[in-house]
């Protein structure tokens, strides 16, 4: 009998979330190859729950549900199970499970629960169910020995694999799971630990896969392959909306492998971006290689769109003019009288400042490896938004989603493109018109071009100072390529969403503020681009502290505690909310201030800057202290100081850190994608230049702040105040206040 | 028929390759191959299409990113770049290569130092660093600047800390 039949006939116990987040405990029977890769299956293996497998030698498989990313989630989810389950770390096995859509008495859910990645969230999720899906696995177990002992339960307890009697006897997991699988969960909730019996959850955990991933065996969506899957790489219109003209394709055919050459159609002007990104032409091929070949013989004629006439500078330009006229803009908050408080300011400061669009860049380029069939579909691919995935093979095949299943390999990065699926589309199409599974290969040069870019825009700022040089008034006023053009989902948000959050600092902490968004036209697809609008809007407001600081000398430090004011919680209706805990904002401010010696006055051409902020539950704190060599900047000393709450695993979370202020330096510096003539201007790395270890710090000191509140995600909480750190800290040093970003081709015209 | 959630079945030389008289033959992780297709074919491609080495990544194209650093003879290159012809007669080590009958010192670092996030140029930075410690054992500040390959997660100060490990282990194995 194969392994698979075997396990056809076994109950195990099912989880699902119900859309309010409450847990579901189900009990069915249910075929388990498609969710578990064969080889894991070995006879002995028991499934308890959706989550824990375990075997009868006691060692123990745990699923992990979320999109790995490089955020660390099939370790830090799996470690919450683990802790709950009472198993030792070192025994545990991790299995990535694939995308859990089921219908189950006609409703659809997700059987694993929320498998999203983004918006920081996988770690606060998971803290709400998994640890009670590891403690339901545990509690089978117990019940089972106090059966097999014939005690009551609640003398038992467990600890490492095994439970225990207080007798002296013990039984392992192993033993029990046959008979634990066969058993009834409580209707009744099961209590997860108290946190101070925690043995995992707080210990710093290494990347369970690391070894696979440092021996080169870990398989990334890129690098799954299909007997009988056709290469595809497309070329795509250079032009935004564009669209193809006429295409010479005969010596693309001729070239040695090429398969076949197929079109799909971009969205049309104004559309929604729920397809494909833009009109293109696929060349499909037996290799990779014999595809790109194929791709550089097509002779395409591609016609503009309706934005021939775009360019960064006009934007600029527009975005300016916008905020000059200062009409007909949209309130996002206003509070007070700021009329009144310009009235009585004794000084006014303002400034003006420019972030550009970017483009996400993850290492592994987007791509899908797609099969159709008549009865279902197959998709794997490196992705953060499966359910969307899903939704859109749907939509396009008209196959139901249960019939399509949806592998999760790891993915080399995300950032926010892999929530969009437009590559998943793209192989869609694709497939279906060569009538043949297919595996979409993006290259760097269809990437940089051919992204959801973080948004543009300009932050006017204003504030206003009473006789004690405190800060009364503030206005906010942004002008920038709305976020929620073309965004299915955002077509009735308020077009400020994803650029302005109406109370992020300081609103609530002065009297009369101001925000006010101004839209500006682009043809530019947008996206959200790690910690989207705090990227976006953070370098302003927290340059902007620091020149009202420096115009009425004031320490930038002083000023920004005494603007948060006494510890206590303000509403915060954004993500991440319902409240911004000013005395937590202050506490990463003080730590960071003195980690980098922020009293003592430096003498050695080196300049010292600080900022901080609040992204998504996170509070966050950056400093650096740097000097000009030459042309070049360096960073002798990095600081973040973080507070997230509960810390699940600090190895991650401080990785996370590291390297979003390193991702916070890379952007800051030089990073920017520019339009001229409706057309992206950069094509691969050499003209969106990453930081080299070269020019990066050394060390990142990350100091993760001791905390028992309930956890929220790291993804996204060590980038946001870098950008204004570094520009503080250039000005500190040079004097120039840089106020566009990147900031170093603007020092450099400057200085 | 390859299952996909399988692992990769690489092409073993009885079953890819035919006998050609040129190219050359080539060694992959000490395996004579034979190729006899494009000869223009990047070897990077042919790692990856045609003996499912997936663990060499394509990251730019142009040699940008080192995502797709092999051993050639010993030095790191670039495999995106690399013509087949141009690696006839020489011996090739990928990051599946470079474990023997255990982890290789710079490995060994990479998994203490829990370099990884993403993970996916990390084959190339390994590859970069092997090359490098052949050459300079105990490498300088200047030394590790040098590995320019890009790492988009930020992992540059472990990085650079799993190389001084490796160098220390190294010696240790040495001595």
């Amino acid at each position: 009998m194969s392994q698979a039949a075997s396990l056809t006939r076994r109950r195990f116990l099912q989880f699902g979330l119900t859309a309010s987040g409450a847990l579901l405990v189900g009990f069915r029977s249910r075929a388990m190859a498609a969710a578990i890769p064969a080889e894991l299956l070995g006879d002995d293996l028991v499934q308890l729950t959706a989550f824990v497998m375990i075997e009868r030698d006691n060692r123990v498989v745990i699923g992990a549900r979320g999109c790995e990313i490089g955020q660390g989630v099939i370790t830090s989810l799996p470690m919450m199970i683990a802790e709950e389950l009472d198993v030792e770390w070192s025994k545990v096995r991790v299995i990535q499970l694939p995308y859990g859509y089921e219908v189950v008495d006609g409703k659809p859910r997700n059987r694993y629960g929320d498998q999203f990645a983004g918006g920081s969230t996988s770690i606060p999720n998971a803290w709400k169910d998994l640890r009670e899906a590891g403690a339901a696995a545990r509690w089978l177990l117990v019940q089972a020995a106090a059966d097999a002992w014939s005690v009551d339960a609640g003398t038992l307890s467990t600890e490492a694999g095994h439970v225990l009697n207080p007798d002296g006897r013990k039984l392992s997991y192993g033993a029990l799971a046959r008979t634990a699988a066969a058993r009834a969960l409580p209707d009744s909730p099961i209590p997860t630990k108290p946190p101070d019996a925690f043995k995992l959850i707080g210990k710093p955990t290494r990347t369970t896969d690391g070894r696979s991933i440092v021996t080169g065996q870990n398989r990334y969506g890129i690098d799954e392959y299909l007997s009988g899957a056709l290469i595809a790489v497309m070329l795509r219109c250079p032009y935004l909306d564009g669209s193809l003209e006429s295409l010479d394709e005969s010596a693309a055919r001729k070239v040695p492998g090429v398969l076949d050459v197929v079109t799909i159609d971009g969205p049309k002007p104004g559309e929604l971006f729920d397809g494909p990104l833009a009109s293109g032409i696929a060349v499909l091929a037996d290799s990779t290689w014999a595809a790109i070949q194929g791709r550089k013989a097509l002779k395409p004629v591609w016609k503009q769109g309706p934005w021939k006439d775009e360019s960064s500078a006009a934007l600029s330009a527009s975005a300016n003019a916008l905020l000059d006229a200062a009409s007909d803009g949209i309130e996002v908050r206003r509070d007070g009288d700021l009329a009144a408080s310009r009235k009585h300011a004794r000084h006014t400061v303002s400034a003006r400042y420019e972030v550009p669009f970017l483009a996400h860049a993850t290492m592994e380029p987007p791509g899908a490896l797609i099969e159709l069939r008549s009865d279902g579909a197959l998709l794997i691919a490196s992705m953060q938004n499966p359910d969307g995935a899903s939704r859109i093979i749907s939509q396009l095949t008209g196959l139901a989603r249960e019939a399509i299943e949806i592998r999760l390999p790891r993915s080399g990065g995300g950032f926010g493109r892999r929530l969009q699926n437009d590559f998943v589309a793209e192989a869609v199409l694709i497939a279906q018109k060569a009538g043949k599974a297919i595996k979409l290969m993006w290259l760097r040069e269809d990437d940089l071009a051919h992204d959801f870019y973080r948004p543009f825009g300009v932050h006017a700022m204003e504030a206003t100072l009473d006789r004690r040089n405190r800060v009364a008034g503030w206005a906010h006023r942004c002008a920038a390529t709305s976020r929620t053009w073309r965004t299915p989902g955002m077509q009735d948000d308020p077009l400020w969403k994803g650029c302005l959050e109406p109370d992020d600092f300081p609103a609530g902490l002065v009297d009369d503020l101001e925000k006010t968004f101004y839209p500006i036209e682009s043809g530019m697809p947008r996206g959200w681009w790690r910690a989207p609008l705090h990227t976006f809007h953070a370098f302003a407001v927290q340059s902007f502290i620091d020149e009202i600081a420096y115009e009425v000398r004031r320490d930038a430090v002083e000023l920004r505690l005494e603007m948060l004011g006494e510890p206590r919680e303000i509403p915060y209706r954004g993500h991440g909310g319902p409240v911004f805990d000013t005395g937590r904002m202050a506490n990463v401010l003080k730590l960071c201030a003195e980690k980098i010696r922020w009293s003592e006055r430096r003498t050695d051409g080196r300049g010292i800057g600080i900022a901080c902020h609040f992204t998504f539950g996170g509070y966050s704190a950056h400093a650096f202290e740097i000097s000009m060599q030459g042309n070049n900047l360096k960073i002798h000393k990095a600081v973040c100081v973080v507070d997230v709450g509960r810390v699940i695993n600090p190895l991650g979370l401080e990785a996370q850190i590291m390297g979003g202020t390193i991702d916070g330096i890379s952007t800051a510096l030089n990073l920017a994608i520019t339009v001229r003539n409706g057309e992206v201007q950069q094509k691969n790395f050499p003209d969106y230049r990453l930081l080299t270890m070269a020019d990066a710090p050394g060390n990142v000191d990350v100091q993760l702040v001791d905390s028992t509140r309930d956890p929220v995600g790291g993804g996204e909480m060590g980038i946001a105040s870098v950008a204004p750190a570094l520009a503080n800290a250039i000005f500190a040093t040079t004097t120039v206040r840089i106020r566009k970003l990147p900031l170093l081709p603007e020092l450099m015209r400057m200085l | 028929m390859q299952k996909p959630n399988q692992p990769p079945t690489p092409a073993s030389p009885d079953t890819i390759s035919k006998p050609a008289p040129t190219p050359a033959p080539l060694t992959i992780n000490g395996k004579p191959y034979f190729h006899d297709g494009d000869p223009d074919m990047p070897l990077l491609w042919y790692l990856r299409d045609v003996l499912r080495l997936t663990g060499t990544k394509y990251g730019c194209g142009i040699g940008a990113c080192g995502a797709c650093t092999v051993l050639v003879d010993g030095k790191a290159t670039r495999s995106c770049l690399t013509t087949m012809l141009a690696v006839a007669s020489r011996a090739i080590t990928t990051i599946e290569g470079l474990e023997t009958d255990k982890l290789h010192p710079v490995q060994q670092a990479w998994i203490e130092n829990d370099v990884a996030q993403c993970g996916y140029c990390q084959a190339g930075q390994i590859m970069a660093v092997v090359d490098l410690l052949a050459r300079k054992p105990k490498p300088s500040d200047a030394d590790i600047a040098g590995i320019d390959n890009l790492c988009r997660c930020g992992t540059y100060p472990r990085i650079r800390r799993a190389i001084l490990r490796a160098a220390a282990l190294s010696e240790g194995k040495a001595s």
